[in-house]
């Protein structure tokens, strides 16, 4: 098991390497000159230009510039922006919003979902399940923008009951309302997924073998069915932390939370390669430890599944 | 399974309550007397290095200029007890005297010598070098190529802690006007040592000084300085400078009183934001202007008939009225209606909505041959929904029918025009850096231009404008020189922006000057 997590983490490298330099690359030849872009409308004469184009390396080579890059990040040291803030400190706050966000929709979409779907396949065809099938299937036929602003003019501006926008109340409250409506596509999916893996593994041959043995209905659910059911809903929830702590521009917009969506966003606009890259190359390395967690629980679940 | 998951569930909650203890929490204290602004992130706090809105929507608080702005747009002393010229050519600016930094160090005229040579000083590569370019030595400090040889302005003289003589390399009679530009702030020896450092927390001269550092993406605090001795005192106890990144935000937190003065209303917003706030809804004269402009270097787009033909085709109103709910005024002038010396008829027919003589001026200049692009970047939606208005316009008025839209990469669009490679006539923009409209003229006629339009005749009108020993005999020449543009049309004025705004009922004694960066003095706000 740890050389099986040992091997995972070293093919990570080559990874993270080869992704910052396609990022790298991918930022340089998006077209335009960030430099003459910072003046804008305003004259700026040849002599800024220059020193602002020498200061941030963008009159070397494509191999020059990435390679100072990699240098500096062997340092720990990802750069700067385009307007002279240091990248490293504008991914802390950045993370910090989308890390709380992120968690705010996970263990919403995790705990009520997961629910919903048990109570909806133990009684399958029952009013519940009606209810729930109903619910979902109108929750993944809406915008999320939608759900956003109703929510935010219904429970923010009418009621009062949540902040209407921005950090200020800290966690959990700032990321109540924002985390549920983030939350709730997964939901939808993770309630139906659950749901039909349930349904299935009820009707499975080792579950009839264990009634027939005697054994009593909750401790079948509990022990052997459930566990089972769970296996592709852990697959869905380690691929969909990642997806969520890549940032929700839309969600974080509506909601102005100064997440790392916000900047990427605004990053790629102006062509601001160092955080794009570092931005990225931190998301890559999130997808990659979910998938290695996800492999892990895998074996949790299943004992048939064993790591060489 | 269920132990473990709860398990599983606490650790999480736990990382979660870790995450959330770091980023921190709570706004402002509910006692003190503080009012918020719905900025949006600066790029730069530094008054060189600042000419993005939303930095010097927080430098007008933390700073103060030799001169400031009337009610009437006209130069008025701030800091200067006086600014003197004979010759529009060597200025002679006197401080006043027991004037201090947030750090208690004095200002003088060496403040404003060390911040100037900086900022015009090419190699340090400040966003408000040009602002300096009229200075006497600008071109030592700013070569074409390698790094300068020396580091101060030959021009600037500091002849005692409250004089600073100016020499300027020409006349320039709007030189006082400069001298209200945020750009121009002193700067305390203290922030010499570590710019990064003073960056994150400037220490300026102005009502408000920082309290703590710049909370990036979040907000700016500011407190007032009780040491201030200027002419504009804080009446409030500080103001707060919360950062939203989508107008829709700030307007939702402004509804739901969560931020107290909003000056970025989304136009889509405005007849909502009358009814609700009514008295508390500002609509402010702005600077900003939008033009579409010509590529006069495209042989197609020659013919200045031809130019006419298509401003004449457009009908400005009801671009105003469909794309920005007529909170936009069409405009037939380069100028602002604020900017002294502005007349409403300066274009007359030829930016006047008439399709029957658009139609005959067009075949007379032998039409339009080929597809006519239209060029916009992408960073605001609303420049694609007015282009395809005007697109409309050209083919039902003057029968172009083989119309597209070059939409380009905001990152991308300055280069383009700068370099010449505009496929058709484009969106253009100016704001307002200064109520003269030698401001306003200048990039249209100053080599190299944009449009690649020939502005000799011109700008020797400007020079004698600049040279001028009156205001008003200075405003005869920069109205000729407006003729003249208006005459060749490299570009035609569309409209002029309005500022909307609106405020909470926390918040009382606003009082609007379109002259003033932030709206409304924010020194002479109250917090009920």
């Amino acid at each position: 098991m740890w050389r099986f997590v040992l091997r995972r983490l070293l093919q990570m490298v080559p990874v993270l390497i080869g992704t910052t330099f396609l990022i790298y690359v991918a930022v340089f030849a998006l077209p335009g000159d960030p430099i003459r872009a910072l003046g804008g409308d305003k004259p700026m004469p040849p002599s800024v230009y220059e020193a602002l184009r020498h200061h941030y390396h963008l009159d070397e080579p494509l191999i020059t510039q990435y390679g100072r890059y990699l240098l500096g990040l062997a340092r720990g040291d990802f750069g700067e922006t385009l307007n002279g803030q240091s990248v490293a400190s504008l991914m802390a706050t950045g993370w910090t919003v989308t890390v709380q966000l992120a968690l705010t929709a996970w263990i919403f979409e995790l705990v009520v979902g997961i629910a919903l779907g048990v109570l909806a396949g133990l009684r399958k065809g029952g009013i519940i399940d009606s209810l729930v099938l109903s619910g979902t299937t109108f929750i993944i036929a809406i915008p999320a923008f939608v759900l956003a602003y109703s929510a935010q003019l219904i429970f923010g501006l009418k009621l009062g009951w949540f902040p209407t926008a921005g950090t200020d109340d800290g966690w959990p409250y700032s990321y109540l309302l924002p985390g549920v409506i983030l939350g709730s596509l997964s939901l939808a999916y993770i309630a139906r997924l659950t749901r039909t893996s349930l349904v299935e593994n009820m009707r499975a041959d080792y579950v009839r073998t264990a009634l027939a043995k005697g054994l009593p209905r909750r401790r079948i659910i509990l022990r052997h069915t459930l566990r089972n059911s769970l296996i592709p809903v852990v697959t869905y929830l380690g691929v969909d932390l990642g997806n969520l702590l890549a940032g929700a521009i839309v969600i974080e917009g509506i909601f102005n939370l100064p997440g790392i969506g916000q900047q990427i966003f605004q990053a790629v606009q102006i062509k601001d390669g160092p955080t794009v890259v570092g931005i990225s190359t931190f998301l890559v390395l999130i997808f990659l430890l979910a998938n290695l967690v996800v492999d892990i629980l895998y074996g949790a679940l299943d004992p048939r599944i064993r790591y060489e | 399974m269920t132990v473990k998951k709860s398990r599983w569930l606490i650790s999480l909650t736990a990382v979660a309550l870790a995450a959330s203890a770091c980023g921190g929490g709570g706004g402002g204290g509910s006692k003190s007397k503080v009012f918020t602004f719905a900025n949006t992130e600066p790029e730069h706090l530094i008054p060189g290095n600042t000419n993005d809105s939303y930095g010097l929507n927080v430098d007008s608080a933390l700073f103060d200029t030799l001169m400031t702005l009337d009610a009437n747009g006209k130069p008025v002393p701030q800091e200067a007890a006086s600014v003197d010229s004979s010759d529009q050519k060597v200025w002679t600016i006197k401080i006043k005297p027991g004037l201090t930094f947030h750090n208690g160090e004095p200002v003088t005229a060496q403040s404003y010598a060390d911040a100037w040579n900086h900022t015009a000083n090419g190699a340090n590569g400040w966003g408000n070098n040009y602002y300096f370019s009229a200075i006497d030595g600008y071109a030592d400090l700013n070569p074409d190529k390698g790094k300068p040889k020396v580091d101060t302005l030959k021009g600037l003289k500091v002849v005692d802690p409250q004089t600073l003589q100016v020499t300027l390399s020409q006349p320039f009679s709007q030189f006082p006007y400069i001298l209200s530009f945020l750009g121009t702030a002193p700067m305390p020896k203290a922030a010499f040592g570590d710019l990064k450092a003073y960056e994150e927390k400037p220490i300026g001269n102005g009502p408000f000084m920082m309290d703590g550092a710049w909370e990036h993406n979040r907000q700016i605090k500011t407190k007032k300085f009780a040491g201030y001795k200027g002419p504009r005192p804080a009446k409030a106890d500080g103001v707060v400078f919360k950062t939203y990144a989508s107008r829709d935000a700030a307007y939702t937190d402004l509804r739901a009183g969560r931020v107290d003065f909003d000056t970025q209303i989304p136009a889509a917003q405005v007849p909502q934001a009358k009814r609700l706030l009514g008295k508390r809804y500002l609509s402010v004269p702005s600077g900003t202007m939008d033009f579409l402009e010509f590529p006069l270097y495209d042989d197609r787009f020659a013919n200045a008939d031809l130019r006419k033909a298509i401003s004449m085709a457009i009908d400005r109103q009801s671009i105003v009225n469909a794309v920005f709910n007529g909170a936009y005024k069409p405009t037939g002038s380069l100028l602002a209606p604020i900017v002294p010396g502005y007349r409403a008829d300066a274009c007359g027919q030829a930016c006047t909505y008439n399709p029957t003589a658009a139609k005959q001026l067009f075949d007379k200049a032998g039409g339009f041959k080929g597809t006519l692009h239209l060029m916009f970047s992408n960073a605001d939606p609303t420049y694609e929904q007015w282009m395809t208005d005007v697109a409309n316009q050209l083919k039902q008025n003057l029968g172009i029918t083989d119309i597209t839209f070059d939409k380009i990469q905001a990152s991308d669009y300055i280069s383009k025009l700068v370099d010449h490679k505009a496929t058709g006539p484009y969106r253009s923009n100016w704001t307002m850096d200064y109520p003269s409209p030698e401001d306003y003229l200048t990039p249209r006629c100053a080599k190299p231009t944009r449009s690649g339009y020939d502005g000799a005749a011109c700008e020797t009108l400007i020079m004698k404008g600049n040279g001028a020993s009156t205001p008003e005999e200075g405003r005869k020449y920069y109205q000729q020189a407006e003729d003249l543009v208006l005459k060749d049309m490299p570009i035609t004025p569309l409209w002029n922006w309005q500022d909307q705004a609106g405020y909470s009922g926390h918040i009382g004694d606003v009082h609007v000057d379109p002259y003033v960066q932030t709206l409304v003095h924010l020194d002479q706000v109250t917090v009920k």
